[in-house]
């Protein structure tokens, strides 16, 4: 008991004769604990050798991985027990120096400051402040290259989107939707033709044309030619944040946007019936042509997708 | 002739010194730039051990990790949201227009040697390396150790946390697959959700309207160059002030505010902290071996019309994620202009005010306690009730908030409806923090009255007297146990603690 006492108490590094107890390892057997790091660090040579062999056979991934990382294990556990069961045991003690200085040189540190430079600055005060100022100005006007070239400005651009007046409604082939291609309760996304393959159609004119039956649809105030044989279409970004409004809950007659799972009620202009999203998703005025073709009467009549400052 | 040779050899021996050619060469060096005393400190600087030390270094080994792996992806990974029609060794694939993005990373993940396990440990890594931040700031936060004089080193790590989570967000992007661009998407419309300036923002960091051609690659270059520049310069200074200001220790036998107890960095912390590398390159390794994580070609190239289900960023997004989801509808429109609320205060707010909590806790604990002491012996997180409880409290939130990122895949798995879902982690997100609180501050009371807390236990002792009767005396405490109870300085007035345990009525004491 008193010997453990002893070897458990701190004591300096340095200087310590060799016999020293803190210098012995902490393991009780140290034979047996350097056969077993032998046996870790035999296994860890194995499968890093194998590691390489199954590079060179061009071997399954997993099998590379396994290799490797029960390599590195083996070696890394080996190296541990090393250091844990047979280095120095300790505990060894060293001293803290304050990093506070004596007052003397901080009084000496502030006033080079202080005094030595503020005296410069002091007496010569234009000089200074031509300085400052021309400092100042550049970095506001270095400012503009970096952050100005970054990209155009937003202009009106937020508030349009491909679709124009007679603009058909083609789907993500490239085909021309007509009156009859949609049994009543499906649905399908269109983009105004032409840009239907664009990132930009993808992204902002996606839109979703369903076909509903007229019985249990409610036409909102002012859009009553906009849903031409229950075909109704709604811009595909959700007024959240703007991911699509993919799942088209048929019983429900809801749109969910499976982000944050915004829900809009597809029979009464699309006005969110639970969930984060703020506004109803925008419609699009549609008609049929005489050929039975879908095409927009005009643009979205409002800004698509999230809100942002501008939008009235 | 030969005796000429031996000697020249002694010679040759005696001229190098006792310390042989290592000493000559080490000599040299001080000869020029004076390596010896510095050095020597250095090998010296004692280490205090316990295990709860390890947990920063989890998160710098798994950053070297995702170095290595980082720079064998960046040689094969192509920038580029230019069209190509794939063609590469994934066949479901085959014809189909993806960006180079996308077709690189597929490729690199089947074609090239090694590839799909170099992307796998570098994303696991990745998930390690925050998760290792957050434990080890739970640790430096639960038992003080970022009071005085640490308070520039707490800063640092908390930057170094959100840059993580940044830098973690940058890659997940760059694969340009159907979820990482929803990701993207997503964080597009949160730029322009900021009031003013949001929809200049989201137009300058995007180069123009969603998507563009340019977030690939200037997502990139923030990946590859600029965030991790910035990760590895305050990792230095971070493990320069560590050395500095030496490591902090828990009391016990011989410890004190003025010394350090523990192991010499040569050779015993250096051959543990060396398999500790390797055991976390051989975790990683195994992880991006057996555990499939972001098979890209199951979830197809991004197209901004299509969406899968269960859309969900890696988990260290997820609070954020969660708190969008349980955010209400409040969108605000007057005088022509609108502030969508709905994402500006769950998205940018929220995780303002959080980190700002991070950010400014040592002042304001400094402020409340007035407790300006340098400190160097570390706290029992029992012992410091209130710090813990809103430590506590905090976690509790963001738990919950990271909860409800799965509504949808909880409503789904237990047959419930979603707005049913979405309710329970509304109100759980404001009523959880109010249990919390109370509760680990009542707790840590308990606790502080509990005679022995965090000793180990000691066996008892049976024996058989003459008579045959048996008689139990415990073992005496182990010897680094035999120091005072846990606490260091006469601090705080602020904070109360529980009177010491007084055996009177309604008082339980517990002996271990």
């Amino acid at each position: 008991m008193s010997e453990v006492h002893e070897q458990r108490t701190p004591v300096v590094l340095s200087g310590l004769s060799e016999d020293d107890p803190h210098l012995q390892p902490a393991a009780k057997n140290p034979q047996l604990v350097e056969r077993v790091i032998a046996l870790n660090f035999l296994l860890g040579i194995v499968l890093v050798a194998g590691f390489g062999a199954s590079y060179w056979v061009n071997a399954k991934s997993w099998i590379l991985g396994a290799t490797m990382g029960g390599g590195l294990l083996f070696l890394g556990v080996g190296v541990v027990a090393w250091g844990k069961y047979l280095m120095p045991q300790g505990p060894f003690v060293e001293d803290r120096h304050p990093h506070t200085s004596p007052q003397i040189e901080r009084d000496a540190f502030a006033a080079a400051i202080v005094e030595r430079g503020g005296n410069v600055i002091k007496r010569r005060k234009m000089l200074g402040g031509l300085l400052g100022g021309g400092l100042g100005i550049f970095s506001v006007v270095a400012i503009f290259p970096l952050l100005r070239s970054l990209g155009p400005l937003p202009k009106g651009t937020l508030f349009h989107t491909d679709w124009r007046s007679g603009s058909y409604a083609v789907d993500q082939t490239g085909r021309r939707i007509q009156v009859g291609d949609l049994a009543v309760g499906s649905i399908v996304t269109v983009f105004p033709e032409g840009t239907q393959d664009t990132d930009r159609g993808q992204a902002v004119d996606q839109t979703v044309l369903i076909r509903i039956s007229n019985q249990n649809f409610t036409t909102q105030k002012g859009r009553e030619t906009w849903a031409p044989l229950g075909y109704v279409a709604y811009s595909k970004m959700c007024t959240h944040l703007g991911c699509p409004v993919g799942l088209y809950e048929q019983q429900l007659q809801l749109l969910v946007c499976p982000c944050h799972q915004s829900m809009f009620n597809v029979t009464n202009g699309a006005i969110p019936q639970f969930g984060p999203a703020p506004r109803p998703l925008p419609q699009l005025p549609l008609f049929i042509d005489p050929q039975g073709y879908i095409r927009a009467q005009s643009d979205y009549h409002e800004a698509v997708g999230p809100g942002f400052w501008e939008r009235p | 002739m030969s005796s000429d040779v031996v000697s020249t050899k002694r010679m040759k021996q005696q001229a190098l010194g006792p310390y042989g050619a290592v000493g000559k060469a080490l000599g040299e060096l001080d000869d020029r730039i004076g390596v010896a005393k510095g050095g020597s400190s250095f090998l010296n600087k004692i280490f205090p051990d316990h295990w709860s030390f390890m947990l920063g270094e989890i998160a710098l080994y798994s950053f070297i990790v995702l170095l290595v792996t980082g720079v064998f992806l960046s040689l094969y990974y192509i920038p580029s949201q230019a069209i190509v029609t794939y063609h590469g060794s994934y066949l479901p694939l085959d014809g189909q227009h993806v960006t180079q993005a996308y077709a690189s990373s597929v490729d690199l993940s089947f074609a090239v040697r090694a590839g799909l396990l170099m992307r796998q440990m570098h994303h696991w890594a990745t998930n390690i390396f925050v998760g290792a931040i957050v434990i080890h700031m739970a640790r430096v936060f639960f038992t003080g150790a970022f009071r005085k004089p640490r308070e520039l080193n707490w800063t640092i790590g908390s930057a170094l946390l959100i840059l993580a989570i940044v830098n973690g967000f940058l890659g997940y992007s760059l694969p340009d697959d159907l979820v990482s661009g929803t990701g993207i998407r997503i964080a597009y419309s949160i730029l322009l959700s900021i009031p003013l300036v949001g929809s200049y923002l989201g137009f300058l960091v995007f180069g123009g309207n969603f998507p563009g051609t340019a977030v690939i690659p200037r997502f990139y270059i923030l990946h590859i160059l600029i965030v991790p520049g910035l990760i590895i310069a305050l990792v230095s200074v971070h493990m320069f002030l560590l050395y500095r200001q030496k490591h902090t220790q828990f009391p016990g036998r011989g410890r004190t505010e003025k010394n350090v107890v523990g192991s010499p960095m040569f050779p015993v912390f250096m051959a543990k902290t060396t398999g500790y590398l390797f055991i976390i390159g051989g975790v990683t390794a195994l992880l991006g071996a057996f555990a499939q994580i972001n098979p890209i070609w199951q979830f197809g190239p991004y197209d901004a019309s299509r969406i899968g289900y269960a859309v969900q960023p890696d988990w260290y997004m997820g609070f954020l994620d969660g708190a969008l989801r349980i955010w209400p509808s409040w969108s605000f429109h007057s005088f022509g202009y609108t502030i969508p609320f709905e994402v500006f205060i769950p998205a940018i707010i929220l995780p303002g005010l959080i980190f700002n909590l991070i950010f400014v806790w040592p002042a304001l604990e400094r402020r409340f306690t007035k407790d300006h002491e340098t400190h160097n012996l570390l706290d029992r997180p029992s012992y410091r009730p209130k710090r813990t409880a809103a430590g506590v409290a905090v976690l509790a939130f963001v738990s919950v908030l990271f909860l409800a990122s799965s509504t949808d895949v909880i409503a789904n798995f237990f047959h419930l409806p979603l707005s049913a879902v979405i309710w329970a982690m509304r109100i759980l997100t404001i009523v959880t923090p109010f249990v919390a609180y109370p509760l680990t501050y009542k707790i840590c009371l308990e606790l502080q009255t509990t005679k022995g807390g965090g000793k180990r236990k000691t066996p008892n002792m049976v024996s058989r007297t003459a008579e045959g009767e048996y008689v139990a005396t415990p073992a005496p405490v182990y010897v680094d146990d035999q120091h005072d109870e846990l606490a260091p300085a006469e601090v705080p007035k602020f904070i109360t603690a529980a009177t010491p345990e007084s055996d009177g009525d309604g008082v339980r004491t517990i002996d271990r």
